[in-house]
């Protein structure tokens, strides 16, 4: 669906935003970016999405160079960026304007998703509140049936029960004919939703890895102090948060948060244990 | 639903439709939720789902008719429960005989209120292993 390699931008020379990053997407899961602000999660995607280009290395999407824009591809993408332009036009309007784009786009589930998300389809899109707005392009973008969905910060400006809607309708919009990418830095929105962690650090992608598979190599616990075996520990009120190797102790859940400081932390005997296999869905050059 | 933070959302899952079939809410052969259904209602990623449901098939506590969905085994309430009583006095049970040594509690005590307990309940319960 997706493959990065080798991938090199910057938006000026003297500070690359990304050296050599390779990173290969596939179809049936729902991915979650994470990466600290400013470490390039949008500019990641707007490369993904063509509105970037490489300055060097590969980014394929659909089989095809992502920069030519062709239109075959972008009829089965939907990029749903962080700030969103909305019309004067009302949400049925819209539909009935911006649809046409889309082959696939199914416009039952439009009226679906609106009705979950309690968004008027009659009402001036202008004049919606920033969250209104918002949840009418998410329910837009998932009717949309595009093979690829790329959404950057889709829950930001939500209140709480959106939120609750948000991960309900993405959970029900996910097949095994689409791929899914959405970046967050609120880990907690999102982590019962997603089911591969991708996290970008330090001009790369250090981690491309099955939250299941996750579990079963690394467990999470809070201990009254942490040991010299551990991969990574983190003191707090409780004790110190540590992660483990997991040796067949069964699978636990993966507290994301903790793994992604050890990984933005460049924790080295953690980041070395996880390099002792290929990352799940990095197949070997 | 709420999840625990120390167990994988796909047994937290897994134990949740086992107590609806325990509680009769899913009874033998009836067909259960799809995964998209059930990843929907619980917010949670439709392979999550489905790790859980293959699991349970794998316990014998629903069964798979190709194309049509997923179905409870006619078993399943025996099955959960062997599975249940197994993890309440393996895994459990420990944990509260731990606690109990810490702070000096001993049987008797604990008998006295369970006996006590039981008369509160609304209905003698079914199956030894409701929680």
């Amino acid at each position: 669906m997706v493959r990065i390699r080798n991938l090199h931008f910057g938006y000026s020379r003297k500070r690359p935003l990304f050296q050599n990053l390779s990173l290969t997407l596939e179809r049936g899961h729902i991915y979650g970016l994470l990466g600290k602000n400013g470490a390039g999660k949008s500019t990641l995607l707007k490369n993904i999405v063509g509105l970037a280009f490489p300055d060097g290395g590969t980014c394929e999407v659909l089989g095809q160079p992502a920069a030519r824009r062709l239109p075959a591809v972008l009829a089965d993408l939907f990029f749903l960026p962080e700030e969103i332009y909305v019309p004067a036009v009302t949400a049925a309007k819209f539909a009935e304007q911006t649809a046409g784009f889309y082959p696939k786009f199914d416009h039952e589930a439009l009226a679906h998703y609106l009705g979950e998300f309690e968004v008027p389809a009659q009402a001036l899109l202008t004049a919606l509140s920033f969250g209104q707005q918002k949840k009418f392009m998410i329910a837009f973008a998932l009717a949309a049936n595009t093979s690829l969905l790329v959404m950057d910060e889709p829950t930001n400006g939500l209140d709480i029960p959106s939120k609750a809607q948000f991960r309900k309708i993405v959970a029900t919009a996910l097949t095994e004919e689409r791929c899914l990418i959405i970046s967050t830095h609120q880990v907690r929105d999102l982590e019962s939703l997603i089911d591969t962690v991708v996290v970008l650090h330090g001009q790369r992608i250090v981690l491309n890895a099955d939250l299941g598979e996750l579990a079963e190599r690394l467990a999470f616990a809070t201990v009254p102090e942490a040991s010299g075996t551990d991969l990574y520990a983190e003191e707090s009120v409780r004790g110190a948060q540590v992660i483990r190797a997991n040796h067949g102790d069964g699978a636990g859940r993966v507290d994301l948060e903790l793994l992604f400081n050890a990984l933005v932390g460049e924790a080295p005997a953690l980041v070395s244990y996880l390099s002792q296999k290929q990352p799940v869905h990095e197949p070997a050059l | 639903m709420e999840f625990k933070d120390n167990e994988a959302i796909y047994l937290q899952i897994a134990g949740y439709v086992s107590e609806l079939i325990l509680r009769g809410k899913w009874p033998p052969d009836s067909k259960i939720p799809s995964v998209r259904e059930l990843a929907g209602d619980l917010q949670v990623n439709p392979n999550t789902v489905m790790r859980t449901y293959e699991l349970l098939q794998s316990q014998e506590v629903v069964y798979n008719k190709r194309g049509i969905g997923f179905f409870v085994a006619p078993a399943a309430v025996a099955q959960v429960q062997a599975a249940r009583r197994e993890r309440f006095l393996n895994q459990e049970l420990p944990e509260v005989f731990g606690t109990m040594l810490l702070l000096g509690i001993e049987l008797p005590e604990v008998q006295r209120r369970y006996e006590e307990f039981k008369t509160t309940q609304p209905q003698p319960l079914s199956s030894p292993v409701s929680r």
